[in-house]
C-alpha cells in the first residue's frame, strides 16, 4: 500500500467559516444536503450558485434559498431552525412524513451535523447532555443521523477544556450507531472507516501529536477499502 | 360524513372529550391553529395528551393551552426552544409528562395511524434511549425500532384554503404535520384563512382530500 502524508492545510486552528468553506467544496454538484440547526447552516453561505445543490430543509421544502431579509420575511417559510427562509426556483414543498421518507429512504445524499462527541467507529452523540436537569429534544437529529447516505460532521476536535470529542466511545448517549463518515473540525478533517479513523487533512498540527492528544490509533494514506 | 362548515372556532371543537388525545399540527407558529387552542382553551376539556412536534412557543397557542395545565402529557420531538418556558417550567415542577419521539419517527406513527398499518420497524433512534424497551429487530443487517402508530381523538390543523368540500390546500412550509395528522384522528378540524366554492380548487392541488376532514373554520389569520 503507497503511503501519502495527509495534506498540511497551512496554518490552523481553521475558523468555523473555514470549516465550512472546506466542506462546501467537498460537497459534489447537484447533491441533494440538509444542513443541521447551528454552524452547519454556515456552509450554505460557501456554495457557489453555480454548485446546483439542492438545500432539503427538514419542515419540508427543497430548494430552499438564503435566510430572509425585514422585507422578505414570510411566517409560512421557515427553516428547521424556525428562521425566515427564502425558496428558490424549483423548489417543491411537501409534509412530513414525505419529509423523513427522503432521509430515511435513502434520497438525500448528504447531511452536515454539529456534535457532542463522535466515536471511532462513527458512533453519534448531538442531541442530549445527558444531566439530570436536561429537557431531552430530539427533533429530527436522529432521522439524519441514519438517513442521510453520507453524514459530515462540523465540530471544534477538543471542548474549551480540552477534552478530544473524537473518542473512542462516546461518553453522552448515542443519536446513531455507526452512522458518521466524514469529520470536518478546526485542526483536522477525518475519514471514518472500516480500518478505523483515517486523517485526511491537518492544520498546523502533525499526525503524531493529534494521535498523542486524541489518544486514538489514526491511519493515513489510501484506505485499504476504498468506500 | 360530508364536512361541516362551522362559523366559530368554539362549534368546531365543542365536543373535545376530558382525557382526549390531541394532534395539533404545525412546526413552532408556521401552520399552529391558534385560533382552534383558544377556542378548546375556552372549551375547558382537561387531562389531554397533546401531539406536536413542539411542546409550545411563546404564551400563544398550544403554549397557552399548557399553561391551564390542561396537558397530562406531550408527545413531540423538540420541546426545548429559546421561547418554550411554559413546558419547561410545567417539566420541571413534575406537572406534565413527556415522549420523546424522534420527528421522522413521530410522523411516520401519524402516517402509520391513518393508513392503518398496526405497527412497523424503523432503523432512527436503534441502539439509543429512545429505543429503550422497545422490540428490536435485525433486518438486511442493520437494527430496526418496533414503532407503533399515533392515532387522535381530534386533530387541529392549520391550512390555507378549504373549498366547501372539506378539500384543503396548505401554504409553504406551514404544511408540515398537517396532512399527516388529518389522515390519524377520529375528528379532524381545519383552521383556514379562506373558504371558496366547491369546484374552485384545481383538483391536482388538492393536499388533503376532504374524506379526511370533519370541520372547517374560516379564521382571518393564523395569528
Amino acid at each position: 500500500m503507497t503511503q501519502t502524508s495527509p495534506t498540511t492545510g497551512g496554518q490552523g486552528p481553521l475558523g468555523k467559516h473555514d470549516i465550512a468553506a472546506l466542506i462546501a467544496r467537498d460537497i459534489p454538484h447537484g447533491a441533494f444536503v440538509n444542513l443541521g440547526i447551528g454552524q452547519p447552516t454556515l456552509v450554505a453561505d460557501h456554495l457557489s450558485p453555480g454548485s446546483g445543490v439542492v438545500l432539503h430543509t427538514e419542515n419540508g421544502m427543497l430548494n430552499m434559498g438564503p435566510a430572509a431579509s425585514a422585507d422578505q420575511i414570510d411566517p409560512d417559510l421557515t427553516n428547521a431552525g424556525k428562521v425566515p427562509v427564502t425558496e428558490l426556483p424549483g423548489a417543491a414543498y411537501f409534509h412530513h412524513a414525505d419529509s423523513f421518507a427522503m432521509m430515511r429512504g435513502g434520497h438525500l445524499d448528504i447531511c452536515v451535523l454539529g456534535a457532542f462527541q463522535v466515536s471511532a467507529r462513527g458512533d453519534l452523540a448531538n442531541w442530549h447532555t445527558g444531566a439530570a436537569d436536561a429537557i431531552p429534544a430530539v427533533g429530527g437529529a436522529m432521522d439524519l443521523a441514519i438517513g442521510a447516505k453520507k453524514v459530515f460532521v462540523m465540530m471544534t476536535l477538543f471542548t474549551r477544556d480540552g477534552a478530544p470529542k473524537l473518542v473512542s466511545e462516546c461518553g453522552y448517549p448515542l443519536t446513531g450507531l455507526a452512522c458518521v463518515d466524514r469529520v470536518y473540525t478546526d485542526l483536522a478533517v477525518f475519514d471514518i472507516t472500516p480500518d478505523g479513523v483515517r486523517v485526511r487533512q491537518t492544520f498546523g498540527i502533525d499526525v503524531p501529536e493529534l494521535a498523542a492528544r486524541l489518544g486514538l490509533p489514526l491511519q493515513t494514506g489510501a484506505p485499504e477499502h476504498p468506500a | 360524513m360530508t364536512t361541516r362548515l362551522c362559523a366559530h372556532a368554539d362549534e368546531a371543537v365543542a365536543d373535545v372529550q376530558d382525557g382526549a388525545t390531541v394532534l395539533v399540527g404545525g412546526f413552532g407558529m408556521a401552520g399552529m391553529p391558534v385560533a382552534l387552542i383558544d377556542a378548546l382553551i375556552r372549551q375547558g376539556a382537561t387531562d389531554l395528551t397533546v401531539v406536536s412536534n413542539n411542546a409550545g412557543n411563546g404564551d400563544t397557542g398550544l403554549a397557552a393551552l399548557l399553561a391551564k395545565g390542561r396537558v397530562r402529557k406531550v408527545i413531540c420531538s423538540f420541546p426545548r426552544q429559546a421561547d418554550s418556558w411554559v413546558f419547561d417550567g410545567l417539566y420541571r415542577a413534575g406537572r406534565i409528562e413527556l415522549e420523546v419521539v424522534p420527528q421522522g419517527t413521530l410522523a411516520e406513527r401519524l402516517r402509520a395511524a391513518g393508513a392503518g398499518i398496526g405497527a412497523f420497524f424503523c432503523p432512527t433512534g436503534a441502539g439509543t434511549l429512545l429505543a429503550e424497551g422497545k422490540e428490536v429487530r435485525e433486518i438486511d443487517g442493520r437494527l430496526h425500532v418496533l414503532e407503533y402508530p399515533i392515532g387522535g381523538d381530534v386533530a387541529l390543523i392549520g391550512a390555507h384554503r378549504a373549498d366547501r368540500m372539506g378539500n384543503l390546500v396548505y401554504r409553504k412550509t406551514a404544511r408540515n404535520f398537517g396532512p399527516v395528522m388529518a389522515t390519524a384522528a377520529t375528528t379532524v378540524v381545519a383552521q383556514v384563512r379562506e373558504v371558496v366554492e366547491t369546484g374552485e380548487i384545481d383538483p391536482e392541488t388538492v393536499v388533503t382530500p376532504s374524506i379526511f376532514v370533519d370541520r372547517v373554520v374560516q379564521v382571518a389569520d393564523h395569528s
